[in-house]
């Protein structure tokens, strides 16, 4: 970890969350996913939008945007198409990603632009103390779902890949070498990247859904995460009740700003050779 | 005479982004504004700036504001409905001190409302839109020449105060086509933000507590320093320490209570010995300019104030003509907002009338005229 440091503002620790919560395991990955890179953290833009997750950004010793709910990945494009050099990871959370942001994020996806997106996924709003989100299983109890949720939750993966990212996958804060190793996958991929990783909300998820201590909470991540490997070879009545980790989606795609840029130097040269008064029909046939 | 163009207001907020060094556009199709939209698809590669249709305005105005903190200079263009769905963005950049320009090319609403007829009710949305109280420039083109000059304009505020600046048109003014004579190219002045020049000791956010502008860093230049939405101190990271956001509020608007003097921006006509005073913006007050001339060939003694600033409003002018003035009437497209700010200013020196009209038409000249003539009765 003494390596990893570099990229932490560590005057800026200890952080805002819970004891037992997830966000600093899944952090954590994200962060050895970049030593391994070493990435030069002069050229690393994290954009966040609002929610425990979001804090993340804070922590990091690079140029980090905490924006408003939901605009992480508006706040990105925006960020990734002025300058493509850099590298631009968003962190963000299920309410924050799929409920007030669900528009962005399939629209990002589907550009395929060439940012990194590690959505954590607690299950539950805890910045404003426990609400259902979009990504609570049915039945859970939340403080708007007194008496259970009677919502279908998203699958984020599924809706990540059908809305065109060339890279997904779903780690848990217990898989916790499996989530960096597919941070360290995703930020390599040149286009829209999704890293799902579940993790643990023991004080407003855990508590209120009598899920025990934190490593109960671990141990249900244990035991319902199958590797999407192993799932291959399962029937779907062993796969009931159970979610799919590792390595989801990797079709890599033409990427967005780069194809932009393309464009920019065809429009150049073709309006380049016009000034000149030289129009070369290879030019102009773009 | 190469610089001698017929264009529309919408071409010319374009043409004067651009001149103002204008190299990033997110925005999303919306009536009466697209034509910002199309030029901006088609010139930008040219120059090597970049365009963006965003999937909603909310992701429009967030592009943006990505994009003015990697160092660019950044706009957005839209109308009514699209400009109530950047409002809480607008906060965000005001909070943040990220310069960007939005035009907003207004139609009639509420909702939906007439997307292809004129109105001047968004006056009040452009300076209070957002929640919280926040600082905000907004300046009102009265024709197609102005849509350059004044878009030229907004970028230069936007970059010395870091602040948005709201370029508010609206269907007449972004549709007419006028004949425009271009400025010389280098004979424009543009002002570009203010930019540390190192890391050490760089603090993001420091600043001269009466009014001060902090240096802007660009993101990727290796300052590698926090922006957030929450209150923050001067080192960019937040804070819940209440005189910490006391002090934020009042150096924010503080900021442009100072600048006022500085880009105010009003024309007038016949108002050093009018007793009659006719106060009109945008597409407005051409009307009200043809009625004040035609009461003066009549005999009446009338004039016409035209701010161009409209937020903040160059209250020195109009309080020095509220002085000496018998009469004020205010025609705007609306039910009547930018006359309550008269009607503070003037503070019951002068009866001030409000001349309302909200049928998505323009004031015929001789409506205004008739009120200031039904005035003498």
């Amino acid at each position: 970890m003494s390596e990893s440091m570099k990229y932490f503002r560590e005057q800026r620790l200890p952080h805002i969350w819970c004891p037992g919560c997830g966000h600093g395991t899944v952090t954590g990955a994200l962060v050895r996913a970049i030593t391994r890179l070493n990435l030069d953290k002069n050229k690393v833009v994290v954009v966040s939008g609002i929610g425990c997750s979001s804090r993340a950004p804070g922590y990091l010793d690079f140029d980090t945007l905490h924006t408003t709910h939901g605009r992480a990945l508006a706040f990105a494009t925006g960020v990734k198409l002025s300058r493509p050099e850099l590298k631009v990871i968003v962190m963000t959370g299920d309410g924050d990603c799929t409920a007030i942001g669900g528009n962005h994020f399939i629209h990002a996806a589907r550009r395929n632009i060439d940012i990194t997106t590690i959505v954590m996924n607690n299950n539950i709003y805890g910045m404003t103390s426990g609400q259902f989100s979009p990504m609570t299983p049915k039945g859970m109890i939340g403080t708007t779902a007194p008496y259970g949720n009677t919502e279908r939750s998203f699958d984020l993966a599924n809706l990540a890949i059908a809305a065109g990212a060339t890279y997904v996958g779903r780690g848990t804060a217990y898989h916790a070498k499996l989530l960096e190793d597919l941070i360290f996958q995703a930020l390599q991929n040149k286009g829209f990247s999704v890293v799902e990783a579940v993790t643990q909300c023991p004080t407003y998820l855990g508590r209120r859904n009598k899920f025990g201590t934190v490593v109960d909470m671990l141990n249900w991540f244990k035991d319902s995460a199958v590797n999407v490997k192993a799932a291959a070879v399962m029937t779907p009545d062993k796969l009931a009740g159970k979610f799919l980790v590792g390595e989801l989606y990797n079709k890599p795609d033409q990427e967005f700003t780069a194809a932009y840029d393309q464009l920019v130097a065809q429009v150049q040269r073709k309006f380049d050779s016009f000034k000149g008064g030289t129009r070369e029909c290879a030019q102009n046939s773009d | 005479m190469t610089n001698v163009k017929l264009m529309q207001g919408n071409e010319a907020c374009t043409l004067g982004a651009i001149t103002a060094g204008m190299d990033f556009y997110a925005g999303y199709p919306i009536t009466p504004s697209t034509e910002v939209a199309e030029i901006c698809a088609t010139e930008l590669p040219k120059i090597g700036g970049k365009f963006i249709q965003m999937e909603d305005e909310i992701g429009s105005i967030a592009a943006i504001i990505g994009a003015s903190l990697t160092g660019r200079k950044a706009m957005t263009a839209t109308s009514g409905p699209g400009f109530s769905l950047m409002q809480e963005n607008i906060g965000y950049a005001a909070l943040t001190e990220v310069p960007i320009v939005i035009i907003n090319v207004q139609r009639v609403g509420p909702s939906t409302g007439m997307p292809t007829s004129p109105a001047q009710s968004d006056v009040m949305q452009a300076r209070w839109g957002t929640h919280g109280d926040h600082p905000i420039v907004v300046l009102a083109p009265g024709n197609v020449k102005e849509c350059f000059d004044l878009t030229v304009k907004a970028f230069n505020i936007a970059e010395e105060y870091r602040v948005p600046v709201i370029v508010l048109t609206d269907e007449v003014v972004g549709h007419m086509r006028e004949k425009v004579v271009l400025p010389e190219p280098g004979s424009v002045t543009i002002v570009d933000r203010q930019k540390p020049q190192s890391r050490a000791n760089y603090l993001p956010f420091a600043a001269d507590q009466d009014g001060g502008v902090p240096l802007m860093a660009s993101f990727g230049d290796g300052f590698r320093y926090h922006v957030t939405g929450l209150f923050h101190d001067e080192t960019g990271f937040p804070t819940n320490r209440g005189d910490i956001a006391n002090a934020s509020i009042r150096r924010l608007m503080r900021k442009v209570e100072k600048a006022e003097p500085l880009i105010r921006d009003y024309f007038t006509e016949s108002t050093d010995d009018c007793e009659l005073l006719v106060v009109a913006f945008g597409s407005s007050a051409m009307s009200s300019l043809s009625a004040v001339r035609q009461a003066r060939a009549k005999g009446i003694k009338a004039g016409l104030f035209r701010p161009k600033t409209i937020w903040p409003f160059p209250e020195t002018v109009l309080d020095e003509l509220a002085g000496r003035v018998k009469r004020i009437i205010v025609p705007e497209m609306n039910m009547g907002q930018l006359v309550l700010e008269i009607q503070r200013i003037v503070g019951g020196r002068a009866p001030v009338e409000s001349l309302t009209k909200v049928n998505g038409e323009l004031f015929r000249p001789e409506e205004v005229l008739e009120a200031i003539v039904g005035g003498r009765k």
